[in-house]
């Protein structure tokens, strides 16, 4: 025996190498190594290869740091105008969709919801991948000595990245949701069909556990449902590429991711959020948008001889500022139930569609009452239709929606109060687009709306 | 009888300074988990197993070759989600495997490491998916035509690759 193994020296070593190998994946598969610490060799290797690979980012970042601070600054001035601008038109559109989320969140007390606000993020640095398309993973340069924990949801502006598999002291794995072993509670955005997003080993998205009787069409929104208890619900998952039979029942679905997987180099790391019902203070809209539309934009002009409604003043008559007229149009209405007629609302952006927005989390809570494929009003606005018909719509609304409630069970699941909900808010239409004058300059002050969307308590990365 | 068909100077075993034996799979680990992210066609590329392949080649011993192996592939295994040793089993048959045919075959010229590397990956990647669908339970499909063009791929790059890990070979 002994000459047989010294004969044979060297496929001994191998099989006592290869036996010891599987005799430890073999442990490992039993254990199921997603759920316990990770292994010493996987602390060592990620130790050793995180520090290079940061040093690598950071020196990328400095160097193009220096290039585009110093050197590559041709057509800045533009491009800065061209940015002024273009916040001009988010922070009218913010009004817009605050006052939308206002709304969504009144009827969401009325309906007894609970809703889930991200209330603290962690931006951090993509640094490394495992390598291999065998494995669809990444590594963050911030682990558990800044908070993050196994399971925490990642994301990036665009949509829903993964969540953290592994969490090592200065770093962390990412499992992306691409991966063959991952899964993702998902919802239809029109239908409001529920479903499981998975990876596949190509690295694509696929859509599982749709009945072949639904109706599911390309270009449908996917957004996290909720569901799975990792990822807060309404985040952007991607959108329906195609449609085909499957195989048994489902159909087959292939969906695009909104984030791109392929090219991450920031994301951030949902690691706090809160569960909770809109408030009573919340649900009264102590801010409205016409008093937020005032405070923000100061040079609207006071003495244009021209009154809130565009018709011009009678002589003798002293035109109001923009705040005050709101105030006034607001208060003597909102306060006191609709007084102002049906078509006074006009030309107000606003205080117009329920559910317009277009961050992944408004379009969540708003979706209670929005129509479906409303399209978006401009944010363009007309100052003074808003201030003269702010109030009225909002109460409208709600009056309309609260008249529903009783018909409702108490124990109702969500998507079914809320396809009840929508009933009375598909009837109201899209206002008018109008301009807003070229030279109004944006205000630097905070936003007071939006208490609970991602960029209001989100550091930004 | 042994038999070999290499010239006296194709059987020349070559050992490498303790530096290079280290921070060549290191570096290739290193680059294999950066790489990608910047460059998203690098994935394809399999840098440990050819690196794996050309220190197994180069030592020309079968149980230096299948440690080789071994280890970075266990290393590399660390770097991804799964457990530890898919890439450990695969990378050891290759290192013996490469070690083991470095004695009886001329390894030196273009040709010869591009039909090596060739080989090696397609056997690496079945070893791969056998150990990932029988052990592990993935659900990995058979995707041969993707694999022979990876294949051929990383063929192609170990002929550069190897011209230049052999400036660090060393005369025993």
């Amino acid at each position: 025996m002994e000459n047989l193994l010294t004969r044979h020296r060297n496929v001994t070593i191998l099989v006592a190498v290869l036996f010891a190998e599987v005799i430890g994946l073999a442990v490992q598969v039993k254990r199921n190594t997603d759920t316990e610490s990770s292994r010493l060799i996987r602390v060592w290797t990620v130790s050793a290869v995180s520090p290079l690979e940061k040093a690598f980012v950071a020196t990328q970042q400095g160097i193009s740091g220096i290039w585009h601070s110093y050197f590559d600054l041709r057509g800045v001035r533009a491009q800065n105008r061209k940015l002024e601008g273009e916040i001009e038109q988010l922070r009218l559109q913010q009004v817009r969709l605050a006052e939308d989320a206002s709304q969504a969140r009144r009827l969401q007390r009325l309906l007894g919801f609970k809703e889930q606000f991200i209330a603290k993020t962690v931006a951090a640095q993509v640094i490394g991948s495992s390598g291999s398309d065998m494995s669809r993973v990444v590594y963050i340069d911030k682990g558990a000595s800044d908070g993050i924990k196994q399971d925490m949801a990642v994301i990036t502006a665009d949509g829903v990245v993964g969540k953290v598999l592994r969490v090592f002291s200065s770093s962390s794995q990412v499992l992306l949701i691409n991966d063959p072993s991952s899964g993702v509670g998902a919802i239809l955005e029109k239908s409001r069909l529920q479903g499981v997003i998975k990876g596949t080993p190509n690295g694509e998205l696929v859509l599982e556990k749709m009945m072949s009787d639904e109706q599911v069409e390309t270009g449908d929104q996917l957004l996290t449902s909720g569901g799975d208890q990792i990822f807060p619900k309404g985040l952007s998952i991607g959108t329906v590429k195609s449609v085909s039979p499957g195989r048994d029942i489902f159909l087959n679905i292939r969906v695009k991711p909104a984030a791109r997987l392929s090219r991450l180099e920031e994301v951030l790391i949902i690691t706090q959020v809160v569960e909770r019902q809109p408030t009573a203070e919340e649900a009264q809209a102590s801010m409205r948008a016409a008093d937020i539309l005032a405070a923000r934009l100061p040079s609207v002009p006071e003495n244009t001889g021209i009154p809130a409604t565009g018709i011009p003043l009678p002589a003798g008559v002293k035109p109001q500022p923009a705040k005050a007229a709101g105030e006034k149009a607001a208060g003597g209405s909102a306060g006191k139930g609709s007084t102002l007629k049906p078509n006074s609302r006009t030309a107000g952006a606003a205080d117009t569609e329920l559910a317009n927005s277009s961050s992944p989390k408004m379009k969540a809570s708003t979706s209670a009452s929005a129509p479906a494929g409303s399209k978006p009003a401009s944010a363009s606005t007309n100052l003074s239709g808003v201030a003269a018909a702010k109030s009225t719509k909002p109460k409208k609304a709600m009056d309309s929606a609260a008249g529903q409630i009783p018909s409702n069970p108490a124990g109702k699941q969500a998507g079914e109060s809320e396809k009840e909900a929508s009933g009375p808010a598909e009837n109201l239409t899209p206002a008018p687009k109008s301009a807003v004058p070229a030279t109004r300059k944006a205000s630097p002050q905070p936003n007071p709306a939006a208490p609970n969307g991602p960029s209001a308590e989100t550091p930004q990365p | 009888m042994n038999v070999s068909y290499t010239s006296r100077e194709q059987i020349e075993v070559y050992r490498f300074s303790v530096p290079a034996a280290i921070g060549i799979p290191l570096l290739a680990l290193f680059l294999q988990a950066f790489l990608p992210l910047r460059l998203h066609f690098f994935d394809i590329f399999d840098l440990p197993l050819l690196v794996t392949i050309f220190l197994a080649v180069a030592r020309r011993n079968p149980v230096t070759g299948l440690l080789t192996g071994s280890i970075i592939g266990l290393l590399q295994d660390s770097l991804t989600h799964q457990p530890i040793g898919i890439y450990g089993i695969a990378k050891t048959v290759v290192g013996y495997g490469a070690s083991s045919l470095g004695v009886k075959l001329d390894v030196e010229n273009s040709g010869s490491r591009f039909l090596l590397v060739f080989g090696f990956y397609m056997v690496h990647d079945i070893i791969y998916l056998v150990v990932a669908r029988g052990m592990v339970g993935q659900n990995l499909a058979w995707r041969w035509g993707h694999m022979a063009m990876a294949a051929f791929a990383n063929a192609v790059l170990a002929i550069f690759l190897f011209m230049i890990l052999d400036k660090f070979k060393q005369r025993t």
